[in-house]
């Protein structure tokens, strides 16, 4: 059990003082003295925060204290480890191939409120206070790395980072060695990228803790395609019975893959776009045996190596980095005429529906896979991703933490 | 194997007699002597006359009639790692594999460091096994050192006990060394054996090429990689009429290939795999599909699900489709492909303890092959006479090794199993060093009770029982 600390000022909407959501966002919103709110989510939590203390000796969080100074700006301390109620605690996030449309929903929503909070100068939660976050990244990533560090950060994790090159064999060290050595270090929860699919897996299933996917492989990304589907949802209200395109380099891309599984339990259709050198042996095959875990809806997936007709009437795109090696390794003749078919430039981009927005997972190679007026255009929500990536990340970590506490508590 | 034993007359006495070189099947009785076969029968009278004819003390051995007694299983395909890589298994532990697997003839191939490629060290190979409990025949490689450029001294190889040529765990990538590999070897009476795989086709794949892989983002493997490497093979056949055996056939259109080529008249021969014959590539993702879980869910024997990116799963050529394994036992069926081998490859733990990329290929399969293979027979898609021709005599055929009947005069090489008990694949009990199997966990129902190599017991499962409860490796005592 953590606490949550947040500045709060007089807004004129009526808010939940211990969550932030808005009046809209919740069943009931019940006022206390003084201008402060309370809604009937955070009351439940209050209750099982209760429960808890009653059932687990030697508790030493702070206690829950009912603020009933009138004034604004001060301190409030609000649980939040078990906070989203509807949303099954996994202790790993290693792909969204098994996460239901539910489980999406609720972990969306919770970043939400995480992107509102960022959205406040100087919130700090405690989720992860005194717990150690290991970023172990077997493969240069700067972005997913700061963003993750970030996140761990604003949830009051002490990160640690560790950058080895390539996998644990090069090293000459088996990942039974790394596993013990991090949980020597004391870790919690380990963020793993590599270059080797199945990395995370390897090591979730030797640690005791959490481990958070960073990238893998060709495998899975699974925190950028919720910070994909968060974005998208931002824009599109929702994806459900969206046409969303997947442009470029799918065979090598585990944001691809990821997202496929995220976007179709969302309800989007997906269509796949790229040379069929660069498209995925098998993928509708693969799609239509998995249904959405749940629901049991199909996943609506489509394959189409011809950008135009790919692109006709998108509701949105998402380009994906065209790596040089891909050329060099002979499955493109060229860059040019990479560029000149599917290259996402200004003439592609109004085949879609119009103001239909554009992502990329970075970082972006300008003039290849995405033309640099397309990528810092009026459609492109390239940076948003970014901050949006932050929120997603803290969600998931904050219910990871959440999981393990659970586990610990049984 | 003291001489004493060898002296002594043994009659093994009521289990249900299976020899598919001769067509037998039927309980009765075998007698061993001098470590030999006798004669087998069902009439108690004709046996007491034949025990009268030698003053060697007859030690007489009854079996249930629901026990199965068969020739000792031949092996074509065995890595025993030594020498060179001792710590995934030796001669000694490869063989003691064995004997618990119920084979008493194992082929070893060559990828050894050094590798046999010469006199020198296939004389240190049969020097070593010259105690082992089972019949270790090596195989010596096409090219010096495996790497494809140089045929290795074929001739002396084999006057020193070569069986066959192979550069197996790799291809002969070309096409010329293959034809010249193919006209040397052809008169020396003994087969070349190819790895099927085009390396530029399959590049770095690590699983099957399908839907699985392109879930778990793992580099695919076609089938089209073996095809294309056996097709070729095929019209160098055609071109030298050479003996050739394709090793560990994995794929629908593999099948094809022979099935054809033997209908014109070439000299070939092929095997496949236990776990290509029941295991899919869904087993990388954890999941469990294929003839074998079909086999053993419908007598409710069930298998746990297992865990996404087991490296037990990775084998080369790699785990395919249910539509594979069907057409793979379609065709060990029809006798398209003669042996069922089981490319034993045994690794340490660090092998394969580590990304599903860099891990070692293999299986360690000798002492499951028997029991998995059953599940088919139960399931009534595999005569029993099929599946004990293709681990004895129609291995032996293909090769013309001695081994694999029950015959009067030959080696009392001696397989007795118990068809129906269930037991718990644990790999900490193999006698094998490699541990690595996909099978770790899975019930199966078969097992071997008793192995006889020459006439003697080299393996007894009851003796087994007694000491397994105080030693979790059979490995160190042995050392």
């Amino acid at each position: 059990m953590t606490t949550l600390e947040t500045k709060t000022g007089k807004r004129a909407a009526y808010h939940c003082s211990f969550c932030g959501k808005s009046k809209d966002q919740v069943m009931r919103l019940i006022a206390g003295p003084g201008g402060v709110y309370i809604c009937d989510e955070c009351v439940d939590l209050c209750r099982e925060i209760i429960e808890e203390e009653a059932t687990a000796p030697g508790a030493g969080e702070p206690p829950v204290v009912p603020d009933d100074s009138a004034t604004s700006d001060v301190s409030r301390e609000t649980p939040t480890v078990s906070g989203v109620s509807t949303l099954v605690a996994r202790q790993h996030v290693l792909d969204l191939d098994d996460w239901t449309p539910d489980e999406l929903r609720a972990l969306l929503d919770r970043a939400a409120t995480m992107r509102e909070l960022l959205g406040r100068p100087g919130t700090r939660l405690k989720t992860l206070q005194g717990r150690v976050l290991v970023n172990l990244f077997y493969e240069n990533s700067t972005r997913t790395r700061v963003s993750f560090e970030l996140a761990g950060k604003k949830l009051g994790a002490d990160v640690v980072n560790v950058t080895a090159s390539a996998s644990s064999v090069t090293k000459g060290e088996s990942l039974r060695d790394t596993v013990e050595t991090l949980q020597a270090l004391g870790a919690r929860i380990v963020v793993v990228r590599s270059s080797q699919s199945g990395a995370p897996d390897a090591i979730a299933r030797a640690i005791r803790g959490g481990v958070v996917n960073a990238g893998d492989g060709w495998h899975a990304h699974p925190t950028q395609a919720l910070l994909d589907l968060f974005t998208l949802e931002r824009h599109l209200k929702m994806v459900a019975g969206k046409r969303i395109v997947i442009l470029g380099d799918i065979l090598h891309s585990r944001v691809a893959r990821s997202n496929v599984w995220s976007l179709t339990a969302a309800g989007a259709e997906v269509v796949l776009c790229g040379p069929r050198t660069l498209l995925p042996p098998a993928a509708a095959e693969l799609y239509a045996a998995r249904p959405v875990p749940g629901t049991g809806a199909l996943r609506h997936v489509t394959i189409e190596p011809d950008c135009a007709r790919a692109l006709k009437d998108a509701d949105a795109i998402m380009v994906l980095r065209l790596q040089r090696e891909r050329q060099q390794a002979g499955l493109l003749p060229s860059l040019r005429e990479y560029s000149q078919r599917y290259g996402l430039n200004e003439a592609r981009l109004k085949l879609a529906k119009p103001g239909a927005p554009v992502l990329h997972p970075g970082p972006m190679n300008e003039g290849v896979e995405i033309a640099s007026t397309v990528a810092h255009g009026s459609a492109s929500l390239i940076e948003e991703q970014v901050t949006n990536g932050v929120a997603v990340r803290m969600a998931v970590l904050e219910m990871v933490a959440g999981a393990l506490a659970a586990e610990v508590n049984a | 194997m003291s001489s004493e034993t060898r002296q002594e007359q043994l009659a093994l006495v009521g289990a249900r007699i299976l020899d598919p070189n001769r067509h037998l099947d039927e309980p009765g009785w075998l007698l061993i002597r001098d470590g030999r076969i006798v004669a087998r029968g069902t009439d108690a009278d004709a046996l007491a006359a034949l025990v009268a004819e030698s003053d060697a003390p007859l030690r007489t051995v009854e079996l249930p009639v629901s026990w199965v007694l068969a020739p000792g299983f031949v092996d074509l395909h065995a890595h025993l790692r030594e020498p060179g890589f001792e710590g995934k298994e030796t001669i000694a532990s490869g063989a003691r594999a064995a004997a618990r697997g119920g084979f008493t003839t194992i082929c070893c191939m060559p990828n050894t460091n050094p590798v046999i490629d010469s006199r020198a060290t296939l004389d240190y190979v049969l020097s070593r096994a010259k105690d082992a409990p089972a019949h270790v025949r090596p195989i010596a490689a096409i090219s010096k050192g495996e790497d494809g450029r140089e045929l290795s001294e074929m001739a002396e190889l084999v006057e020193a006990g070569a069986v066959a040529f192979s550069d197996d765990g790799r291809p002969v990538h070309s096409s010329r060394l293959m034809r010249l590999a193919l006209e040397y070897a052809a008169p020396l009476g003994v087969p070349v054996v190819e790895h099927c795989q085009d390396e530029d086709l399959v590049g770095g794949g690590v699983m099957n090429e399908g839907a699985v892989a392109t879930m778990l983002g793992l580099r695919g493997w076609p089938a089209a990689g073996e095809e294309v490497m056996l097709a070729r093979d095929l019209a160098l056949v055609r071109l030298t009429g050479a003996r050739y055996h394709a090793a560990h056939l994995s794929t629908a259109g593999s099948v094809d290939l022979i099935r054809a080529a033997k209908a014109e008249g070439l000299p070939v021969t092929a095997e496949v795999t236990p776990h290509h014959l029941l295991l899919t590539d869904s087993w990388v993702a954890g999941e469990r599909t294929g003839p074998l879980a079909a086999a053993l869910a419908a007598e409710g024997l069930t298998i746990e699900p297992g865990v996404r990116y087991d490296t037990n799963t990775k084998v080369n050529p790699p785990l395919r489709t249910t539509t594979d394994c069907e057409a793979l036992l379609a065709g060990l069926i029809d006798g398209t492909i003669d042996a069922i081998a089981t490319d034993h490859a045994p690794h340490t733990v660090v092998d394969k303890d580590c990304e599903y990329g860099e891990a070692a290929f293999g299986i360690s399969g000798l002492e499951t092959a028997l029991a998995s293979l059953l599940a088919l027979v139960r399931a009534g898609k595999l005569p029993l006479e099929t599946l004990v021709a293709a681990l004895t005599s129609r291995a032996a055929h293909a090769w013309r090794l001695e081994a694999g009947t029950l015959q009067p005069g030959a080696a009392a090489d001696v397989v007795i199993f118990d068809p129906d008990e269930t037991w718990t694949v644990n790999p900490a009990q193999f006698a094998s060093r490699g541990h690595n199997t996909p099978l770790a966990g899975v019930p199966l129902r078969g097992r071997v009770r008793m192995t006889l190599l020459d006439g003697v017991v080299v393996y007894d499962a009851a003796g087994e029982a007694g000491k397994a409860a105080g030693t979790d490796r059979a490995d160190e005592a042995v050392r």
